[in-house]
């Protein structure tokens, strides 16, 4: 290995505007300390490290067996989201065998490195990638790192944020830095304008199913078009969410005046004189006319409809007014296509809304902000849920939650007969304690219809929370355009 | 971490797209803060009749008999794809597993493997086909290439910074906090640039 040419590779960002750099290379570059003589590899300082419970317990262990300290933890956040219980009156006992355990130590090593913690009462806990965006943890411009897959999410605040496991997040914590690979770069395009009852969620189902979960492989994927740019910032965060799924190392928005709109006043975003400084250096970050990508991909987001799964992998996605795909259809290899069909117990050329559901689950770091709950509820206002569907909604916040009862929509919840739950991870994995149970069908807000995640051989139907909440309501995977307005 | 040279060894084949880190160890598998006691997790939801009794699946390739002392695992596209747990890799390894090879890896599988001695390999889908079944498989770091009985040697690459971590068996943490001082001075410089990344 070369030596890195330590100090070398500082940026000169006034040379940089006159030469087409894409949003990736600039941030990249600033953030670059040093580098492997072909660039293949960097040394790239680390602005965020956020931790959980389930993940970041490991790595501060392991930190502190080294005798090695935190060394800047200001810039480190730790939450409790993973393991801990949603179930109103909550404590450190959780149904997860062992659960306890995780919260009690990462509670006690968070402390001991001076971590900033959002413990299980605290008013600021919740999921990791919603608290993030909440309290401007997340900043444009920023590197923010966390042991997490979906840490993307934090690339709709035009910061580059990616998940990464528990011993480069012991490194991150170590040093301020991780050195990493370069990964490539990659833009998609979602043209034209999304049709009503289409939300970010069925934007990026679609482009997973077109272009395959190893579509985004290995590459900093940059969301533009029409419809980015139309596009509020908690459906970012949603869309940006879902790149991992894509098999990217992260998703990335370039910021605008909504994001500014978003971060000012937030708890850890700049305040003071610093706002109008930050402001102004954030007005370079966006990708240069003419920037090269490795690969770029052009989406009509006019002509996506509501989507949702019917196999175990986020790109087995068809419209909600679909069927069941042929295998030609399918574009998967017939082994995987067959076993995918078999775990979910379906044929061929079903139709999508034929299927019954057993559980209906509005949460995770994907859709379980406030305007996603206000969305959902805009379809359950004045229904309920079909007789044997179990309904659960789990907020991403405990802050979320606040707002959410401030407006009424609690109520909305639970008089359409779902259970109104306190802030985390919840349902979204299935750890051994609560679960949807065994081979229950669900349709299901979250991330991943990987087999057993949400349960025992459940079987979970990704989409929206509107389609979720319409499902919910009709016992059958249901079209949210029918009962909406 | 045991250094990565060569390895020869019969290769269990898994080829199939996807394989996430949920199969290869599911969360409630999981147990206790730490990176061991896993291995009896590895693939349990494919692995066993009765997760809860943990019944073996005969018909799961872990457990025919030829592939019991398998060191090499053959998979298939985007391998170790979605959460982000390390402890898909230690359970890998705490099986007994030293390499895996498959056309694609997800990224932070791929960043887990490295720091574990876990070698990854990336080879096209029609190498691993050739390979499957004509045991034993040798996986050679030194030469970058992979062969088996009439079969190869197929190169592969692997960026320099990796493959020196995975040849000396180097502690990741540790050969990071060499760039201490680098780091520091990128800091004093920044903290001048970019006040409000630094919190007080």
């Amino acid at each position: 290995m070369s030596a890195p040419r330590v100090g070398s590779t500082l940026p000169d960002l006034m040379a940089d505007s006159a030469s087409r750099l894409s949003l990736f290379e600039k941030i990249w570059r600033q953030h670059c300390i040093a580098q492997d003589s072909d660039e293949s590899s960097a040394v790239v300082a680390i602005d965020r490290v956020f931790l959980h419970e389930r993940t970041g317990s490991v790595a501060l262990k392991s930190l502190a067996a080294r005798g090695t300290p935190v060394l800047d933890p200001k810039r480190v956040f730790c939450t409790m989201d993973h393991i801990v219980d949603t179930l109103p009156g909550r404590g450190d006992e959780t149904m997860m065998p062992g659960g306890k355990q995780f919260i009690v130590e990462t509670r006690a090593a968070a402390r001991a490195a001076g971590i900033r913690l959002f413990d299980i009462q605290d008013p600021e806990q919740g999921i990791v990638h919603v608290v993030s965006a909440e309290l401007g943890i997340a900043l444009p411009g920023a590197t923010v790192v966390c042991p997490d897959s979906h840490t993307c999410t934090q690339g709709a605040l035009g910061a580059l944020a990616w998940g990464i496991g528990s011993t480069d997040a012991e490194e991150a914590l170590a040093t301020g830095a991780l050195r990493m690979r370069k990964p490539k770069s990659m833009r998609v395009w979602f043209d034209g304008h999304p049709a009503v009852g289409v939300t970010a969620k069925d934007l990026s189902l679609a482009l997973i199913a077109r272009h395959g979960s190893a579509g985004g492989n290995g590459c900093v994927v940059e969301y533009s078009g029409a419809a980015i740019d139309a596009m509020d910032i908690e459906s970012r965060l949603t869309l940006c969410n879902l790149t991992t799924e894509f098999s990217a190392v992260t998703g990335l928005i370039a910021p605008d005046e909504k994001t500014l709109a978003h971060l000012a006043g937030r708890r850890f975003a700049p305040s003071g004189e610093q706002w109008p400084a930050a402001v102004q250096s954030w007005h370079g970050l966006r990708s240069d006319p003419g920037a090269a990508f490795d690969l770029e991909l052009r989406v009509d987001a006019a002509a996506i409809a509501p989507m949702v799964t019917w196999g175990t992998n986020p790109a087995h996605a068809v419209a909600v007014t679909g069927r069941v795909p042929s295998l030609e259809q399918s574009g998967t290899s017939r082994e995987a296509y067959e076993r995918a069909l078999s775990y979910m117990d379906l044929q061929p050329g079903v139709a999508l809304s034929s299927l019954k559901i057993d559980a209906a689950f509005i949460g995770s770091c994907t859709n379980s902000r406030l305007s996603d709950l206000r969305r959902a509820a805009s379809v359950l206002k004045g229904r309920h849920v079909a007789p044997g569907v179990r309904a659960i909604c789990v907020p991403g916040s405990t802050n979320v939650k606040k707002l959410a009862e401030q407006e009424g929509l609690d109520e909305v919840f639970r008089q359409a007969g779902f259970e109104w739950r306190e802030a985390g991870c919840s349902m979204c994995f299935y750890a051994g304690g609560e679960s949807f149970g065994y081979r229950q069908r669900v349709v299901s807000s979250t991330n991943r219809n990987f087999e057993s995640r949400q349960g025992p051989e459940t079987r979970t139907h990704l989409a929206s929370p509107e389609t979720v909440a319409a499902s919910a309501v009709r016992g059958y995977i249901s079209d949210p355009r029918e009962l909406q307005g | 971490m045991q250094p990565f040279t060569t390895v020869t060894s019969v290769a269990a084949p898994l080829i199939r797209a996807n394989v996430d880190t949920d199969a290869i160890i599911p969360s409630r598998h999981i147990k206790t803060v730490g990176r061991t006691g896993l291995a009896v997790g590895l693939f349990a939801g494919w692995r066993y009749s009765d997760p809860r009794e943990e019944v073996p699946n005969p018909d799961f390739v872990l457990n025919q008999a030829r592939y019991a002392n398998a060191r090499i695992l053959l998979g298939g596209d985007n391998f170790g794809c979605g959460s982000s747990r390390e402890h898909a890799v230690w359970a890998l390894i705490e099986y007994g597993f030293r390499a895996v090879i498959a056309p694609s890896f997800a990224p932070i599988f791929f960043g887990n493997s490295i720091r574990n001695g876990l070698l990854p390999v990336v080879l096209p889908a029609s190498c691993i086909s050739e390979m499957a079944g004509r045991d034993p498989v040798t996986v050679d770091l030194t030469q970058c290439q992979v062969s088996a009985p009439g079969v190869g040697p197929f190169p592969f690459d692997l960026e320099p910074l990796a493959r020196e971590m995975l040849l000396e068996g180097l502690d990741s943490v540790g050969v990071a906090l060499k760039n201490r001082a680098a780091i520091g001075a990128f800091i004093e410089r920044d903290a001048v640039a970019r006040p409000w990344i630094y919190l007080s």
